[in-house]
């Protein structure tokens, strides 16, 4: 207790100098020779910035599967030469139903239906329901795997539009099983990117049946409104003959012939086969361009186009144009986006934020070392030189794991500094009692030492538990009031329980004092 | 200064018989705590944005803030805000909208979009600038809420088995009740000072449990060894012992994080009122220590924790 081997002194120093070497990046702008590079990152409350919290739409996700899934059993059939009536959709059992034309075709329907292509094994079962008709019905699992899957996707299409708006270090996360957290430092105003990643982008093409116009939609077709004149409604196949997905580039560009601004795309080897497919088979027959279930344009096919490259028009201004291109490029969300949660803080309110913070950590800091000399003498110089180490480990800890600091986290340092004196003030009025009881110095400081550490241990056990039950049910800057003063407990067992001892134990080696400064 | 200390908050070998005065601890606690609890159900606490749902957006406009102005620029784009109120500088305005009926199918968009009409209208004010801009949708904040809570019982009941796997159970009752009081007075204070409540709030209360668990732990500490010590010493009379002998260190420390914390509610800017809600908190939390815990941990343990006072059988 009252002996340091030099092993556990160089130990202690070694942490302390390490400490010191972390924070320096801090305080420098650019990275210098032999200094780790790692540096605390602001949040966004003293950086500026928007923070946006998206829910991803799963109920979309099922329902666009069973869509194509009712397409694919109508294609099925009707490749197998079988009949079928009522084709229909139920999104809550996660199943297609139809009735067979007759009783007498079910097992031909069955057969035929199994074997449709799965996305993933066992990702449907088909079978014949109590009153005749036939359900094929989407596994439990295989639609958490695509709702998993769809989430991770959106992920990378967000991350790609927001790169391609020049944002500067957007940081994009899930959160929980639906949800997406994107944060934007120094964009104040968010109103574009919520209008980039509120687009699904999701652009297909289908014929229009013109049969139907006027009349009510046959099977397999749906009245979709114009983009540019929602009232009106076009009649288009649920078929997708070819999917806006086998892109290679969109750009915007000025339509030579009207002087408007328009989006060309170039579709890839895929893409530029289905299209030319599909336009020699049906000149002189509309067909319509769809960007999220509205009609963008329906031109007469005139001739097959096999170039592989094609342009949108209706109506687009440079702006709309270029956001288009740009959505186009970087790929369709797999389900819709919605903001559910933005935050937005101004760089003039960051910065005073941080002015605040820092005034309030050098004050705070200030008083409490002024405090322990007062009351404390030499003993409390010591605990100070702890605290200042204290203080230094935890932006270390900090940097090393390049965390985000924010307001929040400031005011979790500053009360781990008041609450960091508490240990040394355990062990000093310890001392001082057993010096009362009449005890020798070296008597009294052993047992100071000995009674006061079981007591810090669980005082700071206690503090500990709070604050991670903090960190597991908060968000954002709770969570980083709590860790750092989950940190700060760490660097006060290690300042107070090993250095400012260790400081007290060397003084004491090197005077043999008579009388103890308590 | 750099060798004997120069001062001494409380001179050594104090007895003060704090035991005496329990009743009046007890009960003044007792009406503090019920007039919160009051307050607590009328008028009640001022929701926060995390909680309520809603828009805030704080503005800075170039010189004093024109009121008038500010509501007239905001009627021109359809919006209607629940208030429009002054905040901290005379040039900062708040502007506070409630967030639509949860019952509409799209209130989450409109509450989104609602945000961007309000930043319209500011952009039509000279020299005005969006300081801060916030919304928060009904979903979010009802589950902000829940897991606010769920983390305030959960540390309440950890707290609880802590102290219990640490001491005794009487020593961990009379600290959760003890707790339970402090928590309830600072529900009353929030009500009066009418902070917002919301989930910084909900940091300062589990940072004050944390605190006032800690003094709680370091007297009972105390209390268990002296019990050890003093095998035949009546429990009154050992608690107030273990109080005095403690008194210094609990004083000492409780400064420290007061002087530490007061910057930051004088200074602090937007953490102003965490920081006044945390002051109050040590305050309480302290006192609560020996005017509260010890003489709970003395009407449960008279009998129980002074099996060695009795006469031998």
């Amino acid at each position: 207790m009252m002996y340091y081997s030099r092993l556990k002194l160089a130990s202690i120093a070694a942490v302390c100098l390490l400490g010191v070497l972390l924070c320096l990046p801090n305080a420098m702008r650019q990275p210098g020779p032999g200094v780790p590079w790692r540096q605390i990152h602001l949040g966004l409350d003293l950086r500026g910035g928007s923070y946006l919290l998206m829910q991803v739409d799963m109920n979309s996700v099922t329902a666009d599967r069973l869509r194509t899934l009712a397409d694919g059993t109508r294609q099925a059939l009707l490749g197998a030469g079988l009949g079928y009536r009522d084709v229909a959709t139920d999104a809550h059992a996660g199943a297609v139903t139809f009735t067979p034309r007759a009783p007498s075709e079910t097992e031909a329907d069955l057969k035929a239906l199994r074997a449709m292509p799965m996305a993933v094994p066992n990702e449907f079962a088909v079978a014949q329901r109590p009153d005749g008709s036939i359900a094929i019905t989407l596994s439990a699992a295989a639609m958490r795997l695509r709702a998993t899957e769809a989430v991770s996707q959106s992920i990378e299409i967000v991350r790609r539009r927001i790169d391609a708006t020049g944002a500067v270090d957007p940081e994009i996360t899930r959160q929980g099983d639906d949800r997406i957290v994107v944060e934007l430092p120094g964009i104040s105003d968010p109103e574009r990117v919520k209008h980039l990643l509120g687009t699904t982008a999701k652009m297909t093409f289908h014929m229009v049946q013109d049969s139907a116009l006027g009349g009510l939609p046959g099977p397999g077709v749906s009245l979709l409104p114009m983009m540019n004149a929602p009232d009106q409604k076009l009649p288009v196949a649920d078929h997708v003959d070819v999917d806006g997905s086998d892109l290679t580039n969109a750009s915007a560009a000025i339509d030579q012939q009207t002087g408007e601004w328009a989006v060309d795309f170039t579709f890839d080897s895929v893409g530029a086969r289905a299209f030319a497919a599909t336009t020699r088979a049906n000149v002189g027959r509309r067909f319509a361009i769809v960007l999220d279930n509205k009609v963008v344009q329906a031109p007469v096919i005139r001739s097959a186009i096999t170039g592989g490259n094609g342009q949108i028009s209706g109506g687009f201004d440079a702006q709309s144009a270029t956001d288009l291109a740009l959505l186009l490029r970087a790929g369709a969300l797999p389900a819709p986006l919605s903001v559910i949660e933005q935050r937005t803080i101004g760089p003039s309110l960051g910065a005073d934020s941080i002015r605040a913070g820092m005034i309030s950590l050098g004050i705070g800091f200030g008083l409490v070392i002024v405090f322990m000399a007062l009351f404390y003498g030499r003993f409390g110089w010591y605990a100070n030189v702890a605290l200042l180490a204290n203080l230094v480990l935890m932006v270390a800890i900090l940097s090393l794991f390049q965390a985000t600091l924010t307001l929040p986290g400031m005011a979790g340092m500053l009360l781990t500094l008041g609450m960091a004196v508490d240990a040394n003030i355990l062990i000093n009025e310890r001392i001082r009692e057993e010096v009362a009881r009449g005890r020798t110095p070296l008597a009294a400081m052993q047992a100071g030492f000995e009674r006061a550490t079981s007591t810090i241990l669980d005082s700071n056990a206690t503090a500990l538990l709070a604050h991670i039950m903090l960190f597991a049910f908060g968000t954002g800057p709770v969570q980083n009031f709590a860790l750092t003063i989950m940190i700060g407990i760490v660097t006060t067992l290690f300042t107070t329980l090993l250095l400012s001892r260790m400081l007290m134990v060397r003084w004491y080696a090197r005077t043999r004092p008579t009388v103890l400064p308590v | 200064m750099f060798s004997r200390p120069l001062l001494r908050f409380v001179p050594n070998g104090t007895r003060i018989n704090f035991m005496r005065g329990r009743f009046m601890g007890l009960a003044t606690s007792a009406v503090l705590s019920i007039a919160s609890v009051i307050l607590f159900l009328h008028p009640g606490l001022t929701l926060g944005l995390d909680f309520r749902g809603g828009i805030v957006v704080e503005i800075r406009t170039q010189g004093p803030a024109d009121f008038g102005q500010v509501r007239a620029a905001l009627a021109t784009q359809h919006v209607e805000a629940a208030g429009v109120q002054s905040f901290g500088a005379p040039d900062d305005v708040l502007i506070r909208l409630d967030a639509p009926p949860a019952a509409s199918a799209d209130h989450e968009a409109r509450t989104q979009a609602l945000v961007d009409a309000v930043r319209h209208a500011v952009a039509t004010l000279p020299g005005a600038q969006v300081l801060r801009a916030d919304a928060v949708g009904a979903s979010v904040s009802a589950e902000l809420f829940r897991d606010g809570m769920l983390a305030l019982g959960i540390s309440l009941l950890m707290i609880l088995g802590y102290i219990w796997f640490r001491f005794e159970w009487e020593f961990a009752v009379s600290a959760v009740i003890t707790l339970i009081l402090d928590l309830t007075k600072t529900v009353g204070f929030l009500v009066i000072t009418h902070f917002e409540f919301d989930l910084v709030m909900v940091a300062a209360i589990l940072t004050i449990l944390g605190y006032s668990t800690n003094d709680k732990v370091v007297v009972y500490d105390r209390v268990r060894e002296n019990l050890r010590k003093y095998r035949t010493m009546p429990l009154a009379e050992l608690i107030d012992l273990s109080i005095n002998e403690t008194l210094s260190r609990t004083l000492g420390t409780s400064t420290t994080v007061f002087l530490a914390a007061l910057p930051l509610a004088l200074f602090g800017a937007s953490l102003s009122s965490f920081a006044w809600v945390m002051l109050f908190g040590i305050v309480v939390g302290t006192s609560s220590s020996i005017f509260i815990a010890a003489p709970i941990l003395l009407l449960l343990g008279e009998k129980r924790l002074r099996r060695d006072a009795r006469p031998p059988r």
